[in-house]
């Protein structure tokens, strides 16, 4: 451990002096030498000796989780410093890839800006339809559990669903709630709707055949059996649908921002910057989207392992 | 989500029997929803029907008159859904399959590059499932940064790639079929790491004694084994790299496609034609998994006949 973090720490150090060697973006001309493209080898090699040596981390000593993290977390760090070096160096227009250096000054310097179209499209658009989506279709699942008669008519088409573009409805969306933030909702809605259905119907089967006798055995009424046994049961199918709706729901609000919204909103900066030829701008939303997509999905599953932490999938992971 | 199977009958029932038990239902539900769709039609659209269309009438009307002028209108809040089968129909027989008008020429190129960028991205996700079972370095390195790829919504990279993809001189289906892959290739990925990681210890190790190369040992045991696997995220991915080819439309101001043709729409008010766009994208989406479904059947059948 001591020494990977020393050598670690030396590459970083030699990077970090590359860094410094390197011309502010835009002014490369001329001023890029054949000792540097020598140094770039050297520390590319290093990079990728760096990453082995981490990876290759005792994983019973310090834990699978906290190598893994540490090794993606290097090479994510590695992946920003050479698009920045290679995007200086070979001076490629702004507007096809922008240095992650201009990315971070645009983030800076528009914090405000970005942080109302994270309101808009994150917190009112995306939560509540996300919330109210899963909600409805865990109610509708519960409900039509005593119903297999509707069940059997409902769950090919919710399955069907899946395979149908619905981010589509997004116009007739706009066209019905308006430009504001309740349209994205019930597109929102419609998408995370039936991932949600499907998948509580499949956990509320997922009891086991003992554990269901056992609470006919202790004369458990319907509901107890459902609150003690199959719901928890369920969990895992319930966080998978809701880890899946997530990514959905983001996806469904951009698009849906795309056919019409107020003047703020991710999707609508995303088009409009990308229209004014603005790329760190744009790169700078879709650097809050991937946050926000990141960070849902990341509390989700600790969410998990919190409630679920009984099932196989989640006690294998120290 | 193959969960439909348990409810199916013994295998001795008649084809009689299992429409009854699963055909029936799903005809109910289905009936049941087309007939909320019409009282929706006749709910949402009656404001819009009297003010510009009973209203100019001379003399009284009657609800009949009602009922019927809201489910023929020419720019219906929603349309009934007799309305928009209508739309369609005459798109797919009125006009030649060149033709702007019709709905199956914007299917043709829709799928067009779905398929490209499903092919793509199906090949990409071989290609990193292998690279990742066989590198510990890669799995921990790539596979984290794959799963948060994800993350990052669809839309937001589309004009990105539309602009570098268009600066190197790739127009037409190229950043369509691009932003496709992107969806695509993610469940190929995470579900073939599995699957060439399923044959179990004493199968590699069988394929050890054998002195099997590296290589040898993937094309004999790992991707054998993997191929069960393979075709549940193919069938994901064909519909996600549907839905990501209509949002690449969007932003490139396609003429033709389904989603340009969801944009035309929007833009004229013209619902009918949304509507109808939807209908026909999601046959589209239908009939792509289905053949996915189909190869898979196929190809799993000969697998095991061997």
């Amino acid at each position: 451990m001591k020494k990977t973090a020393l050598i670690v720490f030396a590459i970083a150090v030699c990077a970090l002096m590359l860094l410094q060697v390197l011309p502010a973006p835009g002014e490369a001309e001329g001023k890029i030498t054949p000792a540097f493209w020598l140094s770039c080898v050297i520390v590319a090699v290093a990079s990728v000796c760096s990453i082995q040596r981490v990876a290759a981390l005792d994983t019973v000593k310090y834990g699978e989780r906290f190598v893994g993290l540490l090794t993606a977390a290097l090479f994510g760090l590695w992946l920003v410093y050479f698009w920045q070096i290679l995007v200086v160096a070979f001076e490629v227009p702004r507007v096809i890839l922008p240095p992650p250096s201009l990315i971070a000054q645009s983030l800076a310097s528009n914090l405000s800006k970005l942080w109302d179209d994270f309101v808009q499209t994150v917190i009112q658009s995306v939560l509540v339809g996300w919330v109210l989506g899963c909600g409805l279709g865990f109610a509708v699942a519960v409900a039509i559990d005593r119903m297999p008669f509707l069940q059997r008519g409902l769950l090919p088409i919710a399955s069907l669903t899946s395979a149908v573009p619905l981010v589509g409805v997004a116009p007739i969306a706009v066209m019905w709630f308006g430009f504001e933030w309740q349209s994205k909702a019930a597109v929102v809605v419609l998408m995370t709707f039936f991932p949600m259905l499907v998948s509580t119907l499949a956990g509320l089967k997922a009891a086991g055949k003992l554990e269901l006798e056992l609470m006919h055995g202790y004369a458990a009424s319907y509901w107890r059996t459902l609150t003690a046994l199959r719901l928890p049961a369920a969990m895992p199918f319930i966080f998978g649908a809701l880890k899946v709706n997530a990514t959905l729901a983001l996806i469904g609000a951009i698009v849906a921002e795309f056919f019409g919204s107020p003047t703020h909103g991710i999707g609508f900066r995303i088009s409009s910057e990308a229209g004014k030829m603005n790329m760190p701008l744009v790169w700078a939303s879709i650097v809050v989207a991937a946050v926000a997509g990141s960070l849902a999905y990341s509390l989700l599953v600790q969410l998990e392992r919190k409630i679920a932490f009984w099932h196989p999938s989640v006690r294998g992971v120290k | 989500m193959a969960i439909m199977s348990k409810a199916l009958p013994a295998p001795s029932a008649t084809w009689q029997a299992r429409f009854v038990h699963q055909g029936f239902p799903v005809v109910v539900v289905l009936a049941i929803l087309i007939l909320i769709w019409y009282v929706a039609a006749w709910v949402l659209n009656s404001p819009g029907a009297i003010e510009r269309v009973l209203n100019n009438r001379e003399g009284a009307w009657g609800w009949q008159d009602l009922a019927l002028v809201t489910m023929s209108m020419e720019r219906p809040l929603l349309p009934a859904p007799h309305q928009v089968a209508m739309d369609l129909w005459e798109s797919l027989v009125d006009w030649p399959l060149d033709s702007p008008r019709n709905l199956l020429f914007h299917a043709y190129i829709t799928a067009q590059s779905t398929l490209a960028g499903f092919v793509m991205g199906t090949l990409l996700g071989l290609v990193l499932s292998v690279l990742i079972v066989h590198s510990r370095t890669l799995d921990r390195a790539l596979l984290p940064w794959i799963v948060a790829s994800q993350t990052v919504p669809v839309l937001a990279i589309a004009p990105i790639v539309l602009i570098i993809l268009g600066s190197l001189g790739f127009t037409g289906i190229a950043p369509k079929a691009t932003i496709a892959m992107y969806l695509c290739f993610f469940p190929v990925t995470v579900a073939m790491v599995q699957g060439l990681r399923s044959p179990q210890v004493i199968e590699t190790e069988m394929m050890h004694t054998y002195a099997a190369s590296k290589w040898q040992a993937l094309w004999w045991l790992r991707l054998p084994a993997s191929l069960p696997f393979l075709f549940p995220p193919l069938r994901v991915g064909v519909a996600a790299g549907l839905v990501g080819a209509m949002v690449a439309e969007l932003p490139t101001g396609a003429e033709a496609g389904l989603g340009a043709r969801l944009l035309t729409g929007s833009y004229y008010g013209n619902t009918i034609q949304i509507w109808s766009a939807l209908v026909m994208s999601a046959l589209l989406g239908l009939s792509l998994t289905a053949a996915v479904a189909l190869a898979e059947k196929i190809v799993l059948r000969s697998r095991s006949g061997r």
